[in-house]
């Protein structure tokens, strides 16, 4: 089960009387506002598990409507680096985080922050798709509706919308109350997606979304990705090349913890100003 | 994967710079038979053009079968892009050097007149910035091909002056304009090759360095 979610359950069950009501204003606001900004600022970001250093010293500018692939050799960091963009590590005891990273100006390493809405605004995605053993409307409706919202009415628009978003709805239309898991691997992945952005988020995290996937799929999901930049800001983990190639804006290229190249992709796949990243981009490592 | 992506582009660059070697050897022929008036030499350059050209259409599939397969980025895409344009530039020295060929036959019926500009030194330029344009091709010399777009401005310089030569000498002698104008279509092509030699230089530069280069420079001949 997405663990994500899971922890969303466990975390507002306690706190439901301090969960807002679903926030429409935020959703609308994803979909009108296509001016690119400073979304994401890491600086100075060193991840630890217990004695071992992940990340050392990231600092790195991600803009907002845009979508930013990470690349790197396994254990390079950057599912680290991703994983603390919702305090996903927070879940692994013997991690350590040092430096900071704002979030449209905040520090979500404040120990003000709440986790709950931190996740609420910035949505994953994994590489093994994960719906819970519900029904396809549940599915979609299961955030909004733990964030507040019970006007059936409501649910249903946005189970729509966001079903309409992930490019879901002309094939599960009539089939809401099937069981997810009766879909293909690549639908319940647009299912998860669907599921992600159910709860208006700025930002949507994806960690290898396709590499699960058969090819058709994966244009499926490139495709998507196409789309959704429109609305949401996407950071992206592939060991896929050529998808980072064709689906992002700007590149990162983390080696042995280190960001050693942060440039358009373009640049990053025809002139790479770092030679180890021309050296790992044209595969002669990694 | 990788290797077999590098054998291949091995392969590449020596098939290209065979090419080369061919472009060069028939612009030597053809000034040398020019020179010489000799007929067969000019024949046998008109002749092997047909080689360059298959030789050109080989380079430009294996370009596009690599890229199709491989779908090479940085380095390895800015090579095969250098190598598919370098490709073209030397079909048309080589077209080039038959068209020089083809005027020293005509030459060789005509009464021999000498050329207002010496047309050997001319070519002797042309040669040494293609020869040196190889050079920087094998070695990755962006220094050398930078010098060698200085070199053009001297050959261009030497077509202006042939023009107006031609111009005057049309003017006192009137009955040999066939053979003028033979000689001035000459140093015409070899300014077009040295043009030629430039674009190759600049794709050598953008190659290596990943720099763009053309069009920075005033327009060449202006008549």
């Amino acid at each position: 089960m997405d663990s994500s979610t899971l922890s969303i359950e466990k975390e507002t069950s306690k706190k439901m009387s301090l969960t807002t009501k679903f926030d429409k204003q935020n959703m609308k606001r994803a979909v009108d506002n296509k001016v690119t900004k400073t979304v994401i600022e890491a600086k100075n970001l060193s991840v630890f598990y217990g004695m071992n250093q992940a990340l050392f010293d990231v600092s790195m500018t991600i803009q907002g409507k845009q979508v930013t692939a990470l690349i790197g050799p396994s254990g390079c960091g950057k599912s680290t680096f991703l994983r603390t963009l919702n305090r996903m590590n927070d879940l692994i005891r013997s991690v350590h985080v040092e430096g900071t990273i704002l979030i449209d100006g905040q520090n979500i390493y404040d120990s003000k922050v709440d986790v709950v809405s931190l996740r609420k605004g910035v949505g994953m995605v994994f590489q093994k798709s994960n719906p819970f053993p519900k029904s396809i409307y549940e599915n979609v409706a299961f955030g909004p509706r733990i964030h507040g919202e019970r006007n059936r009415g409501n649910l249903d628009g946005l189970v729509e919308q966001s079903l309409r978003q992930a490019g879901l709805w002309e094939e599960v239309k009539d089939r809401l109350t099937a069981n997810a898991l009766s879909l293909s691997g690549g639908q319940q992945q647009r299912l998860c997606i669907a599921r992600a952005i159910a709860v208006g988020p700025e930002i949507l995290l994806m960690d290898e979304p396709a590499s699960a996937l058969d090819p058709k799929s994966t244009a499926r999901i490139e495709d998507l990705i196409g789309e959704l930049r429109k609305d949401f800001t996407i950071v992206i983990v592939t060991h896929n090349m050529q998808q980072a190639a064709r689906v992002s804006d700007h590149t990162a290229f983390f080696y042995e913890g280190n960001l050693i190249e942060f440039n358009r992709t373009q640049h990053i796949f025809t002139n790479p100003t770092e030679e180890k990243t021309e050296d790992y981009v044209t595969g002669r490592f990694g | 994967m990788t290797q077999h992506l590098q054998r291949e582009l091995a392969k590449l660059k020596r098939k290209i710079l065979s090419l080369c070697a061919m472009a060069e050897e028939s612009l030597q022929m053809a000034v040398k038979a020019l020179e010489t008036r000799d007929s067969k030499l000019a024949k046998e350059v008109i002749e092997r053009d047909y080689s360059i050209d298959q030789e050109e259409v080989e380079v430009e599939e294996e370009c596009l079968k690599l890229l199709a397969l491989h779908q090479p980025v940085a380095i390895d895409l800015r090579f095969i892009v250098a190598v598919l344009k370098i490709n073209s530039d030397l079909e048309r020295i080589g077209d080039l050097s038959a068209h020089i060929a083809e005027r020293a036959l005509v030459l060789q019926k005509s009464t021999y007149i000498p050329s207002p500009i010496n047309l050997a030194e001319m070519a002797d330029k042309v040669k040494v910035m293609l020869e040196a344009s190889l050079d920087s091709l094998v070695n990755m010399d962006t220094d050398l091909a930078r010098k060698v777009l200085t070199m053009d401005d001297h050959v261009d310089e030497t077509y202006r002056r042939m023009y107006e030569a031609v111009i005057k000498k049309i003017q006192e002698n009137s009955e040999e304009v066939v053979v003028y104008l033979n000689l001035l279509s000459v140093s015409r092509q070899l300014e077009r090759i040295a043009d030629h030699v430039t674009n190759i230089c600049e794709d050598i530069i953008y190659m290596a360095d990943g720099e763009i280069i053309r069009h920075q420079r005033p327009n060449a001949v202006v008549l």
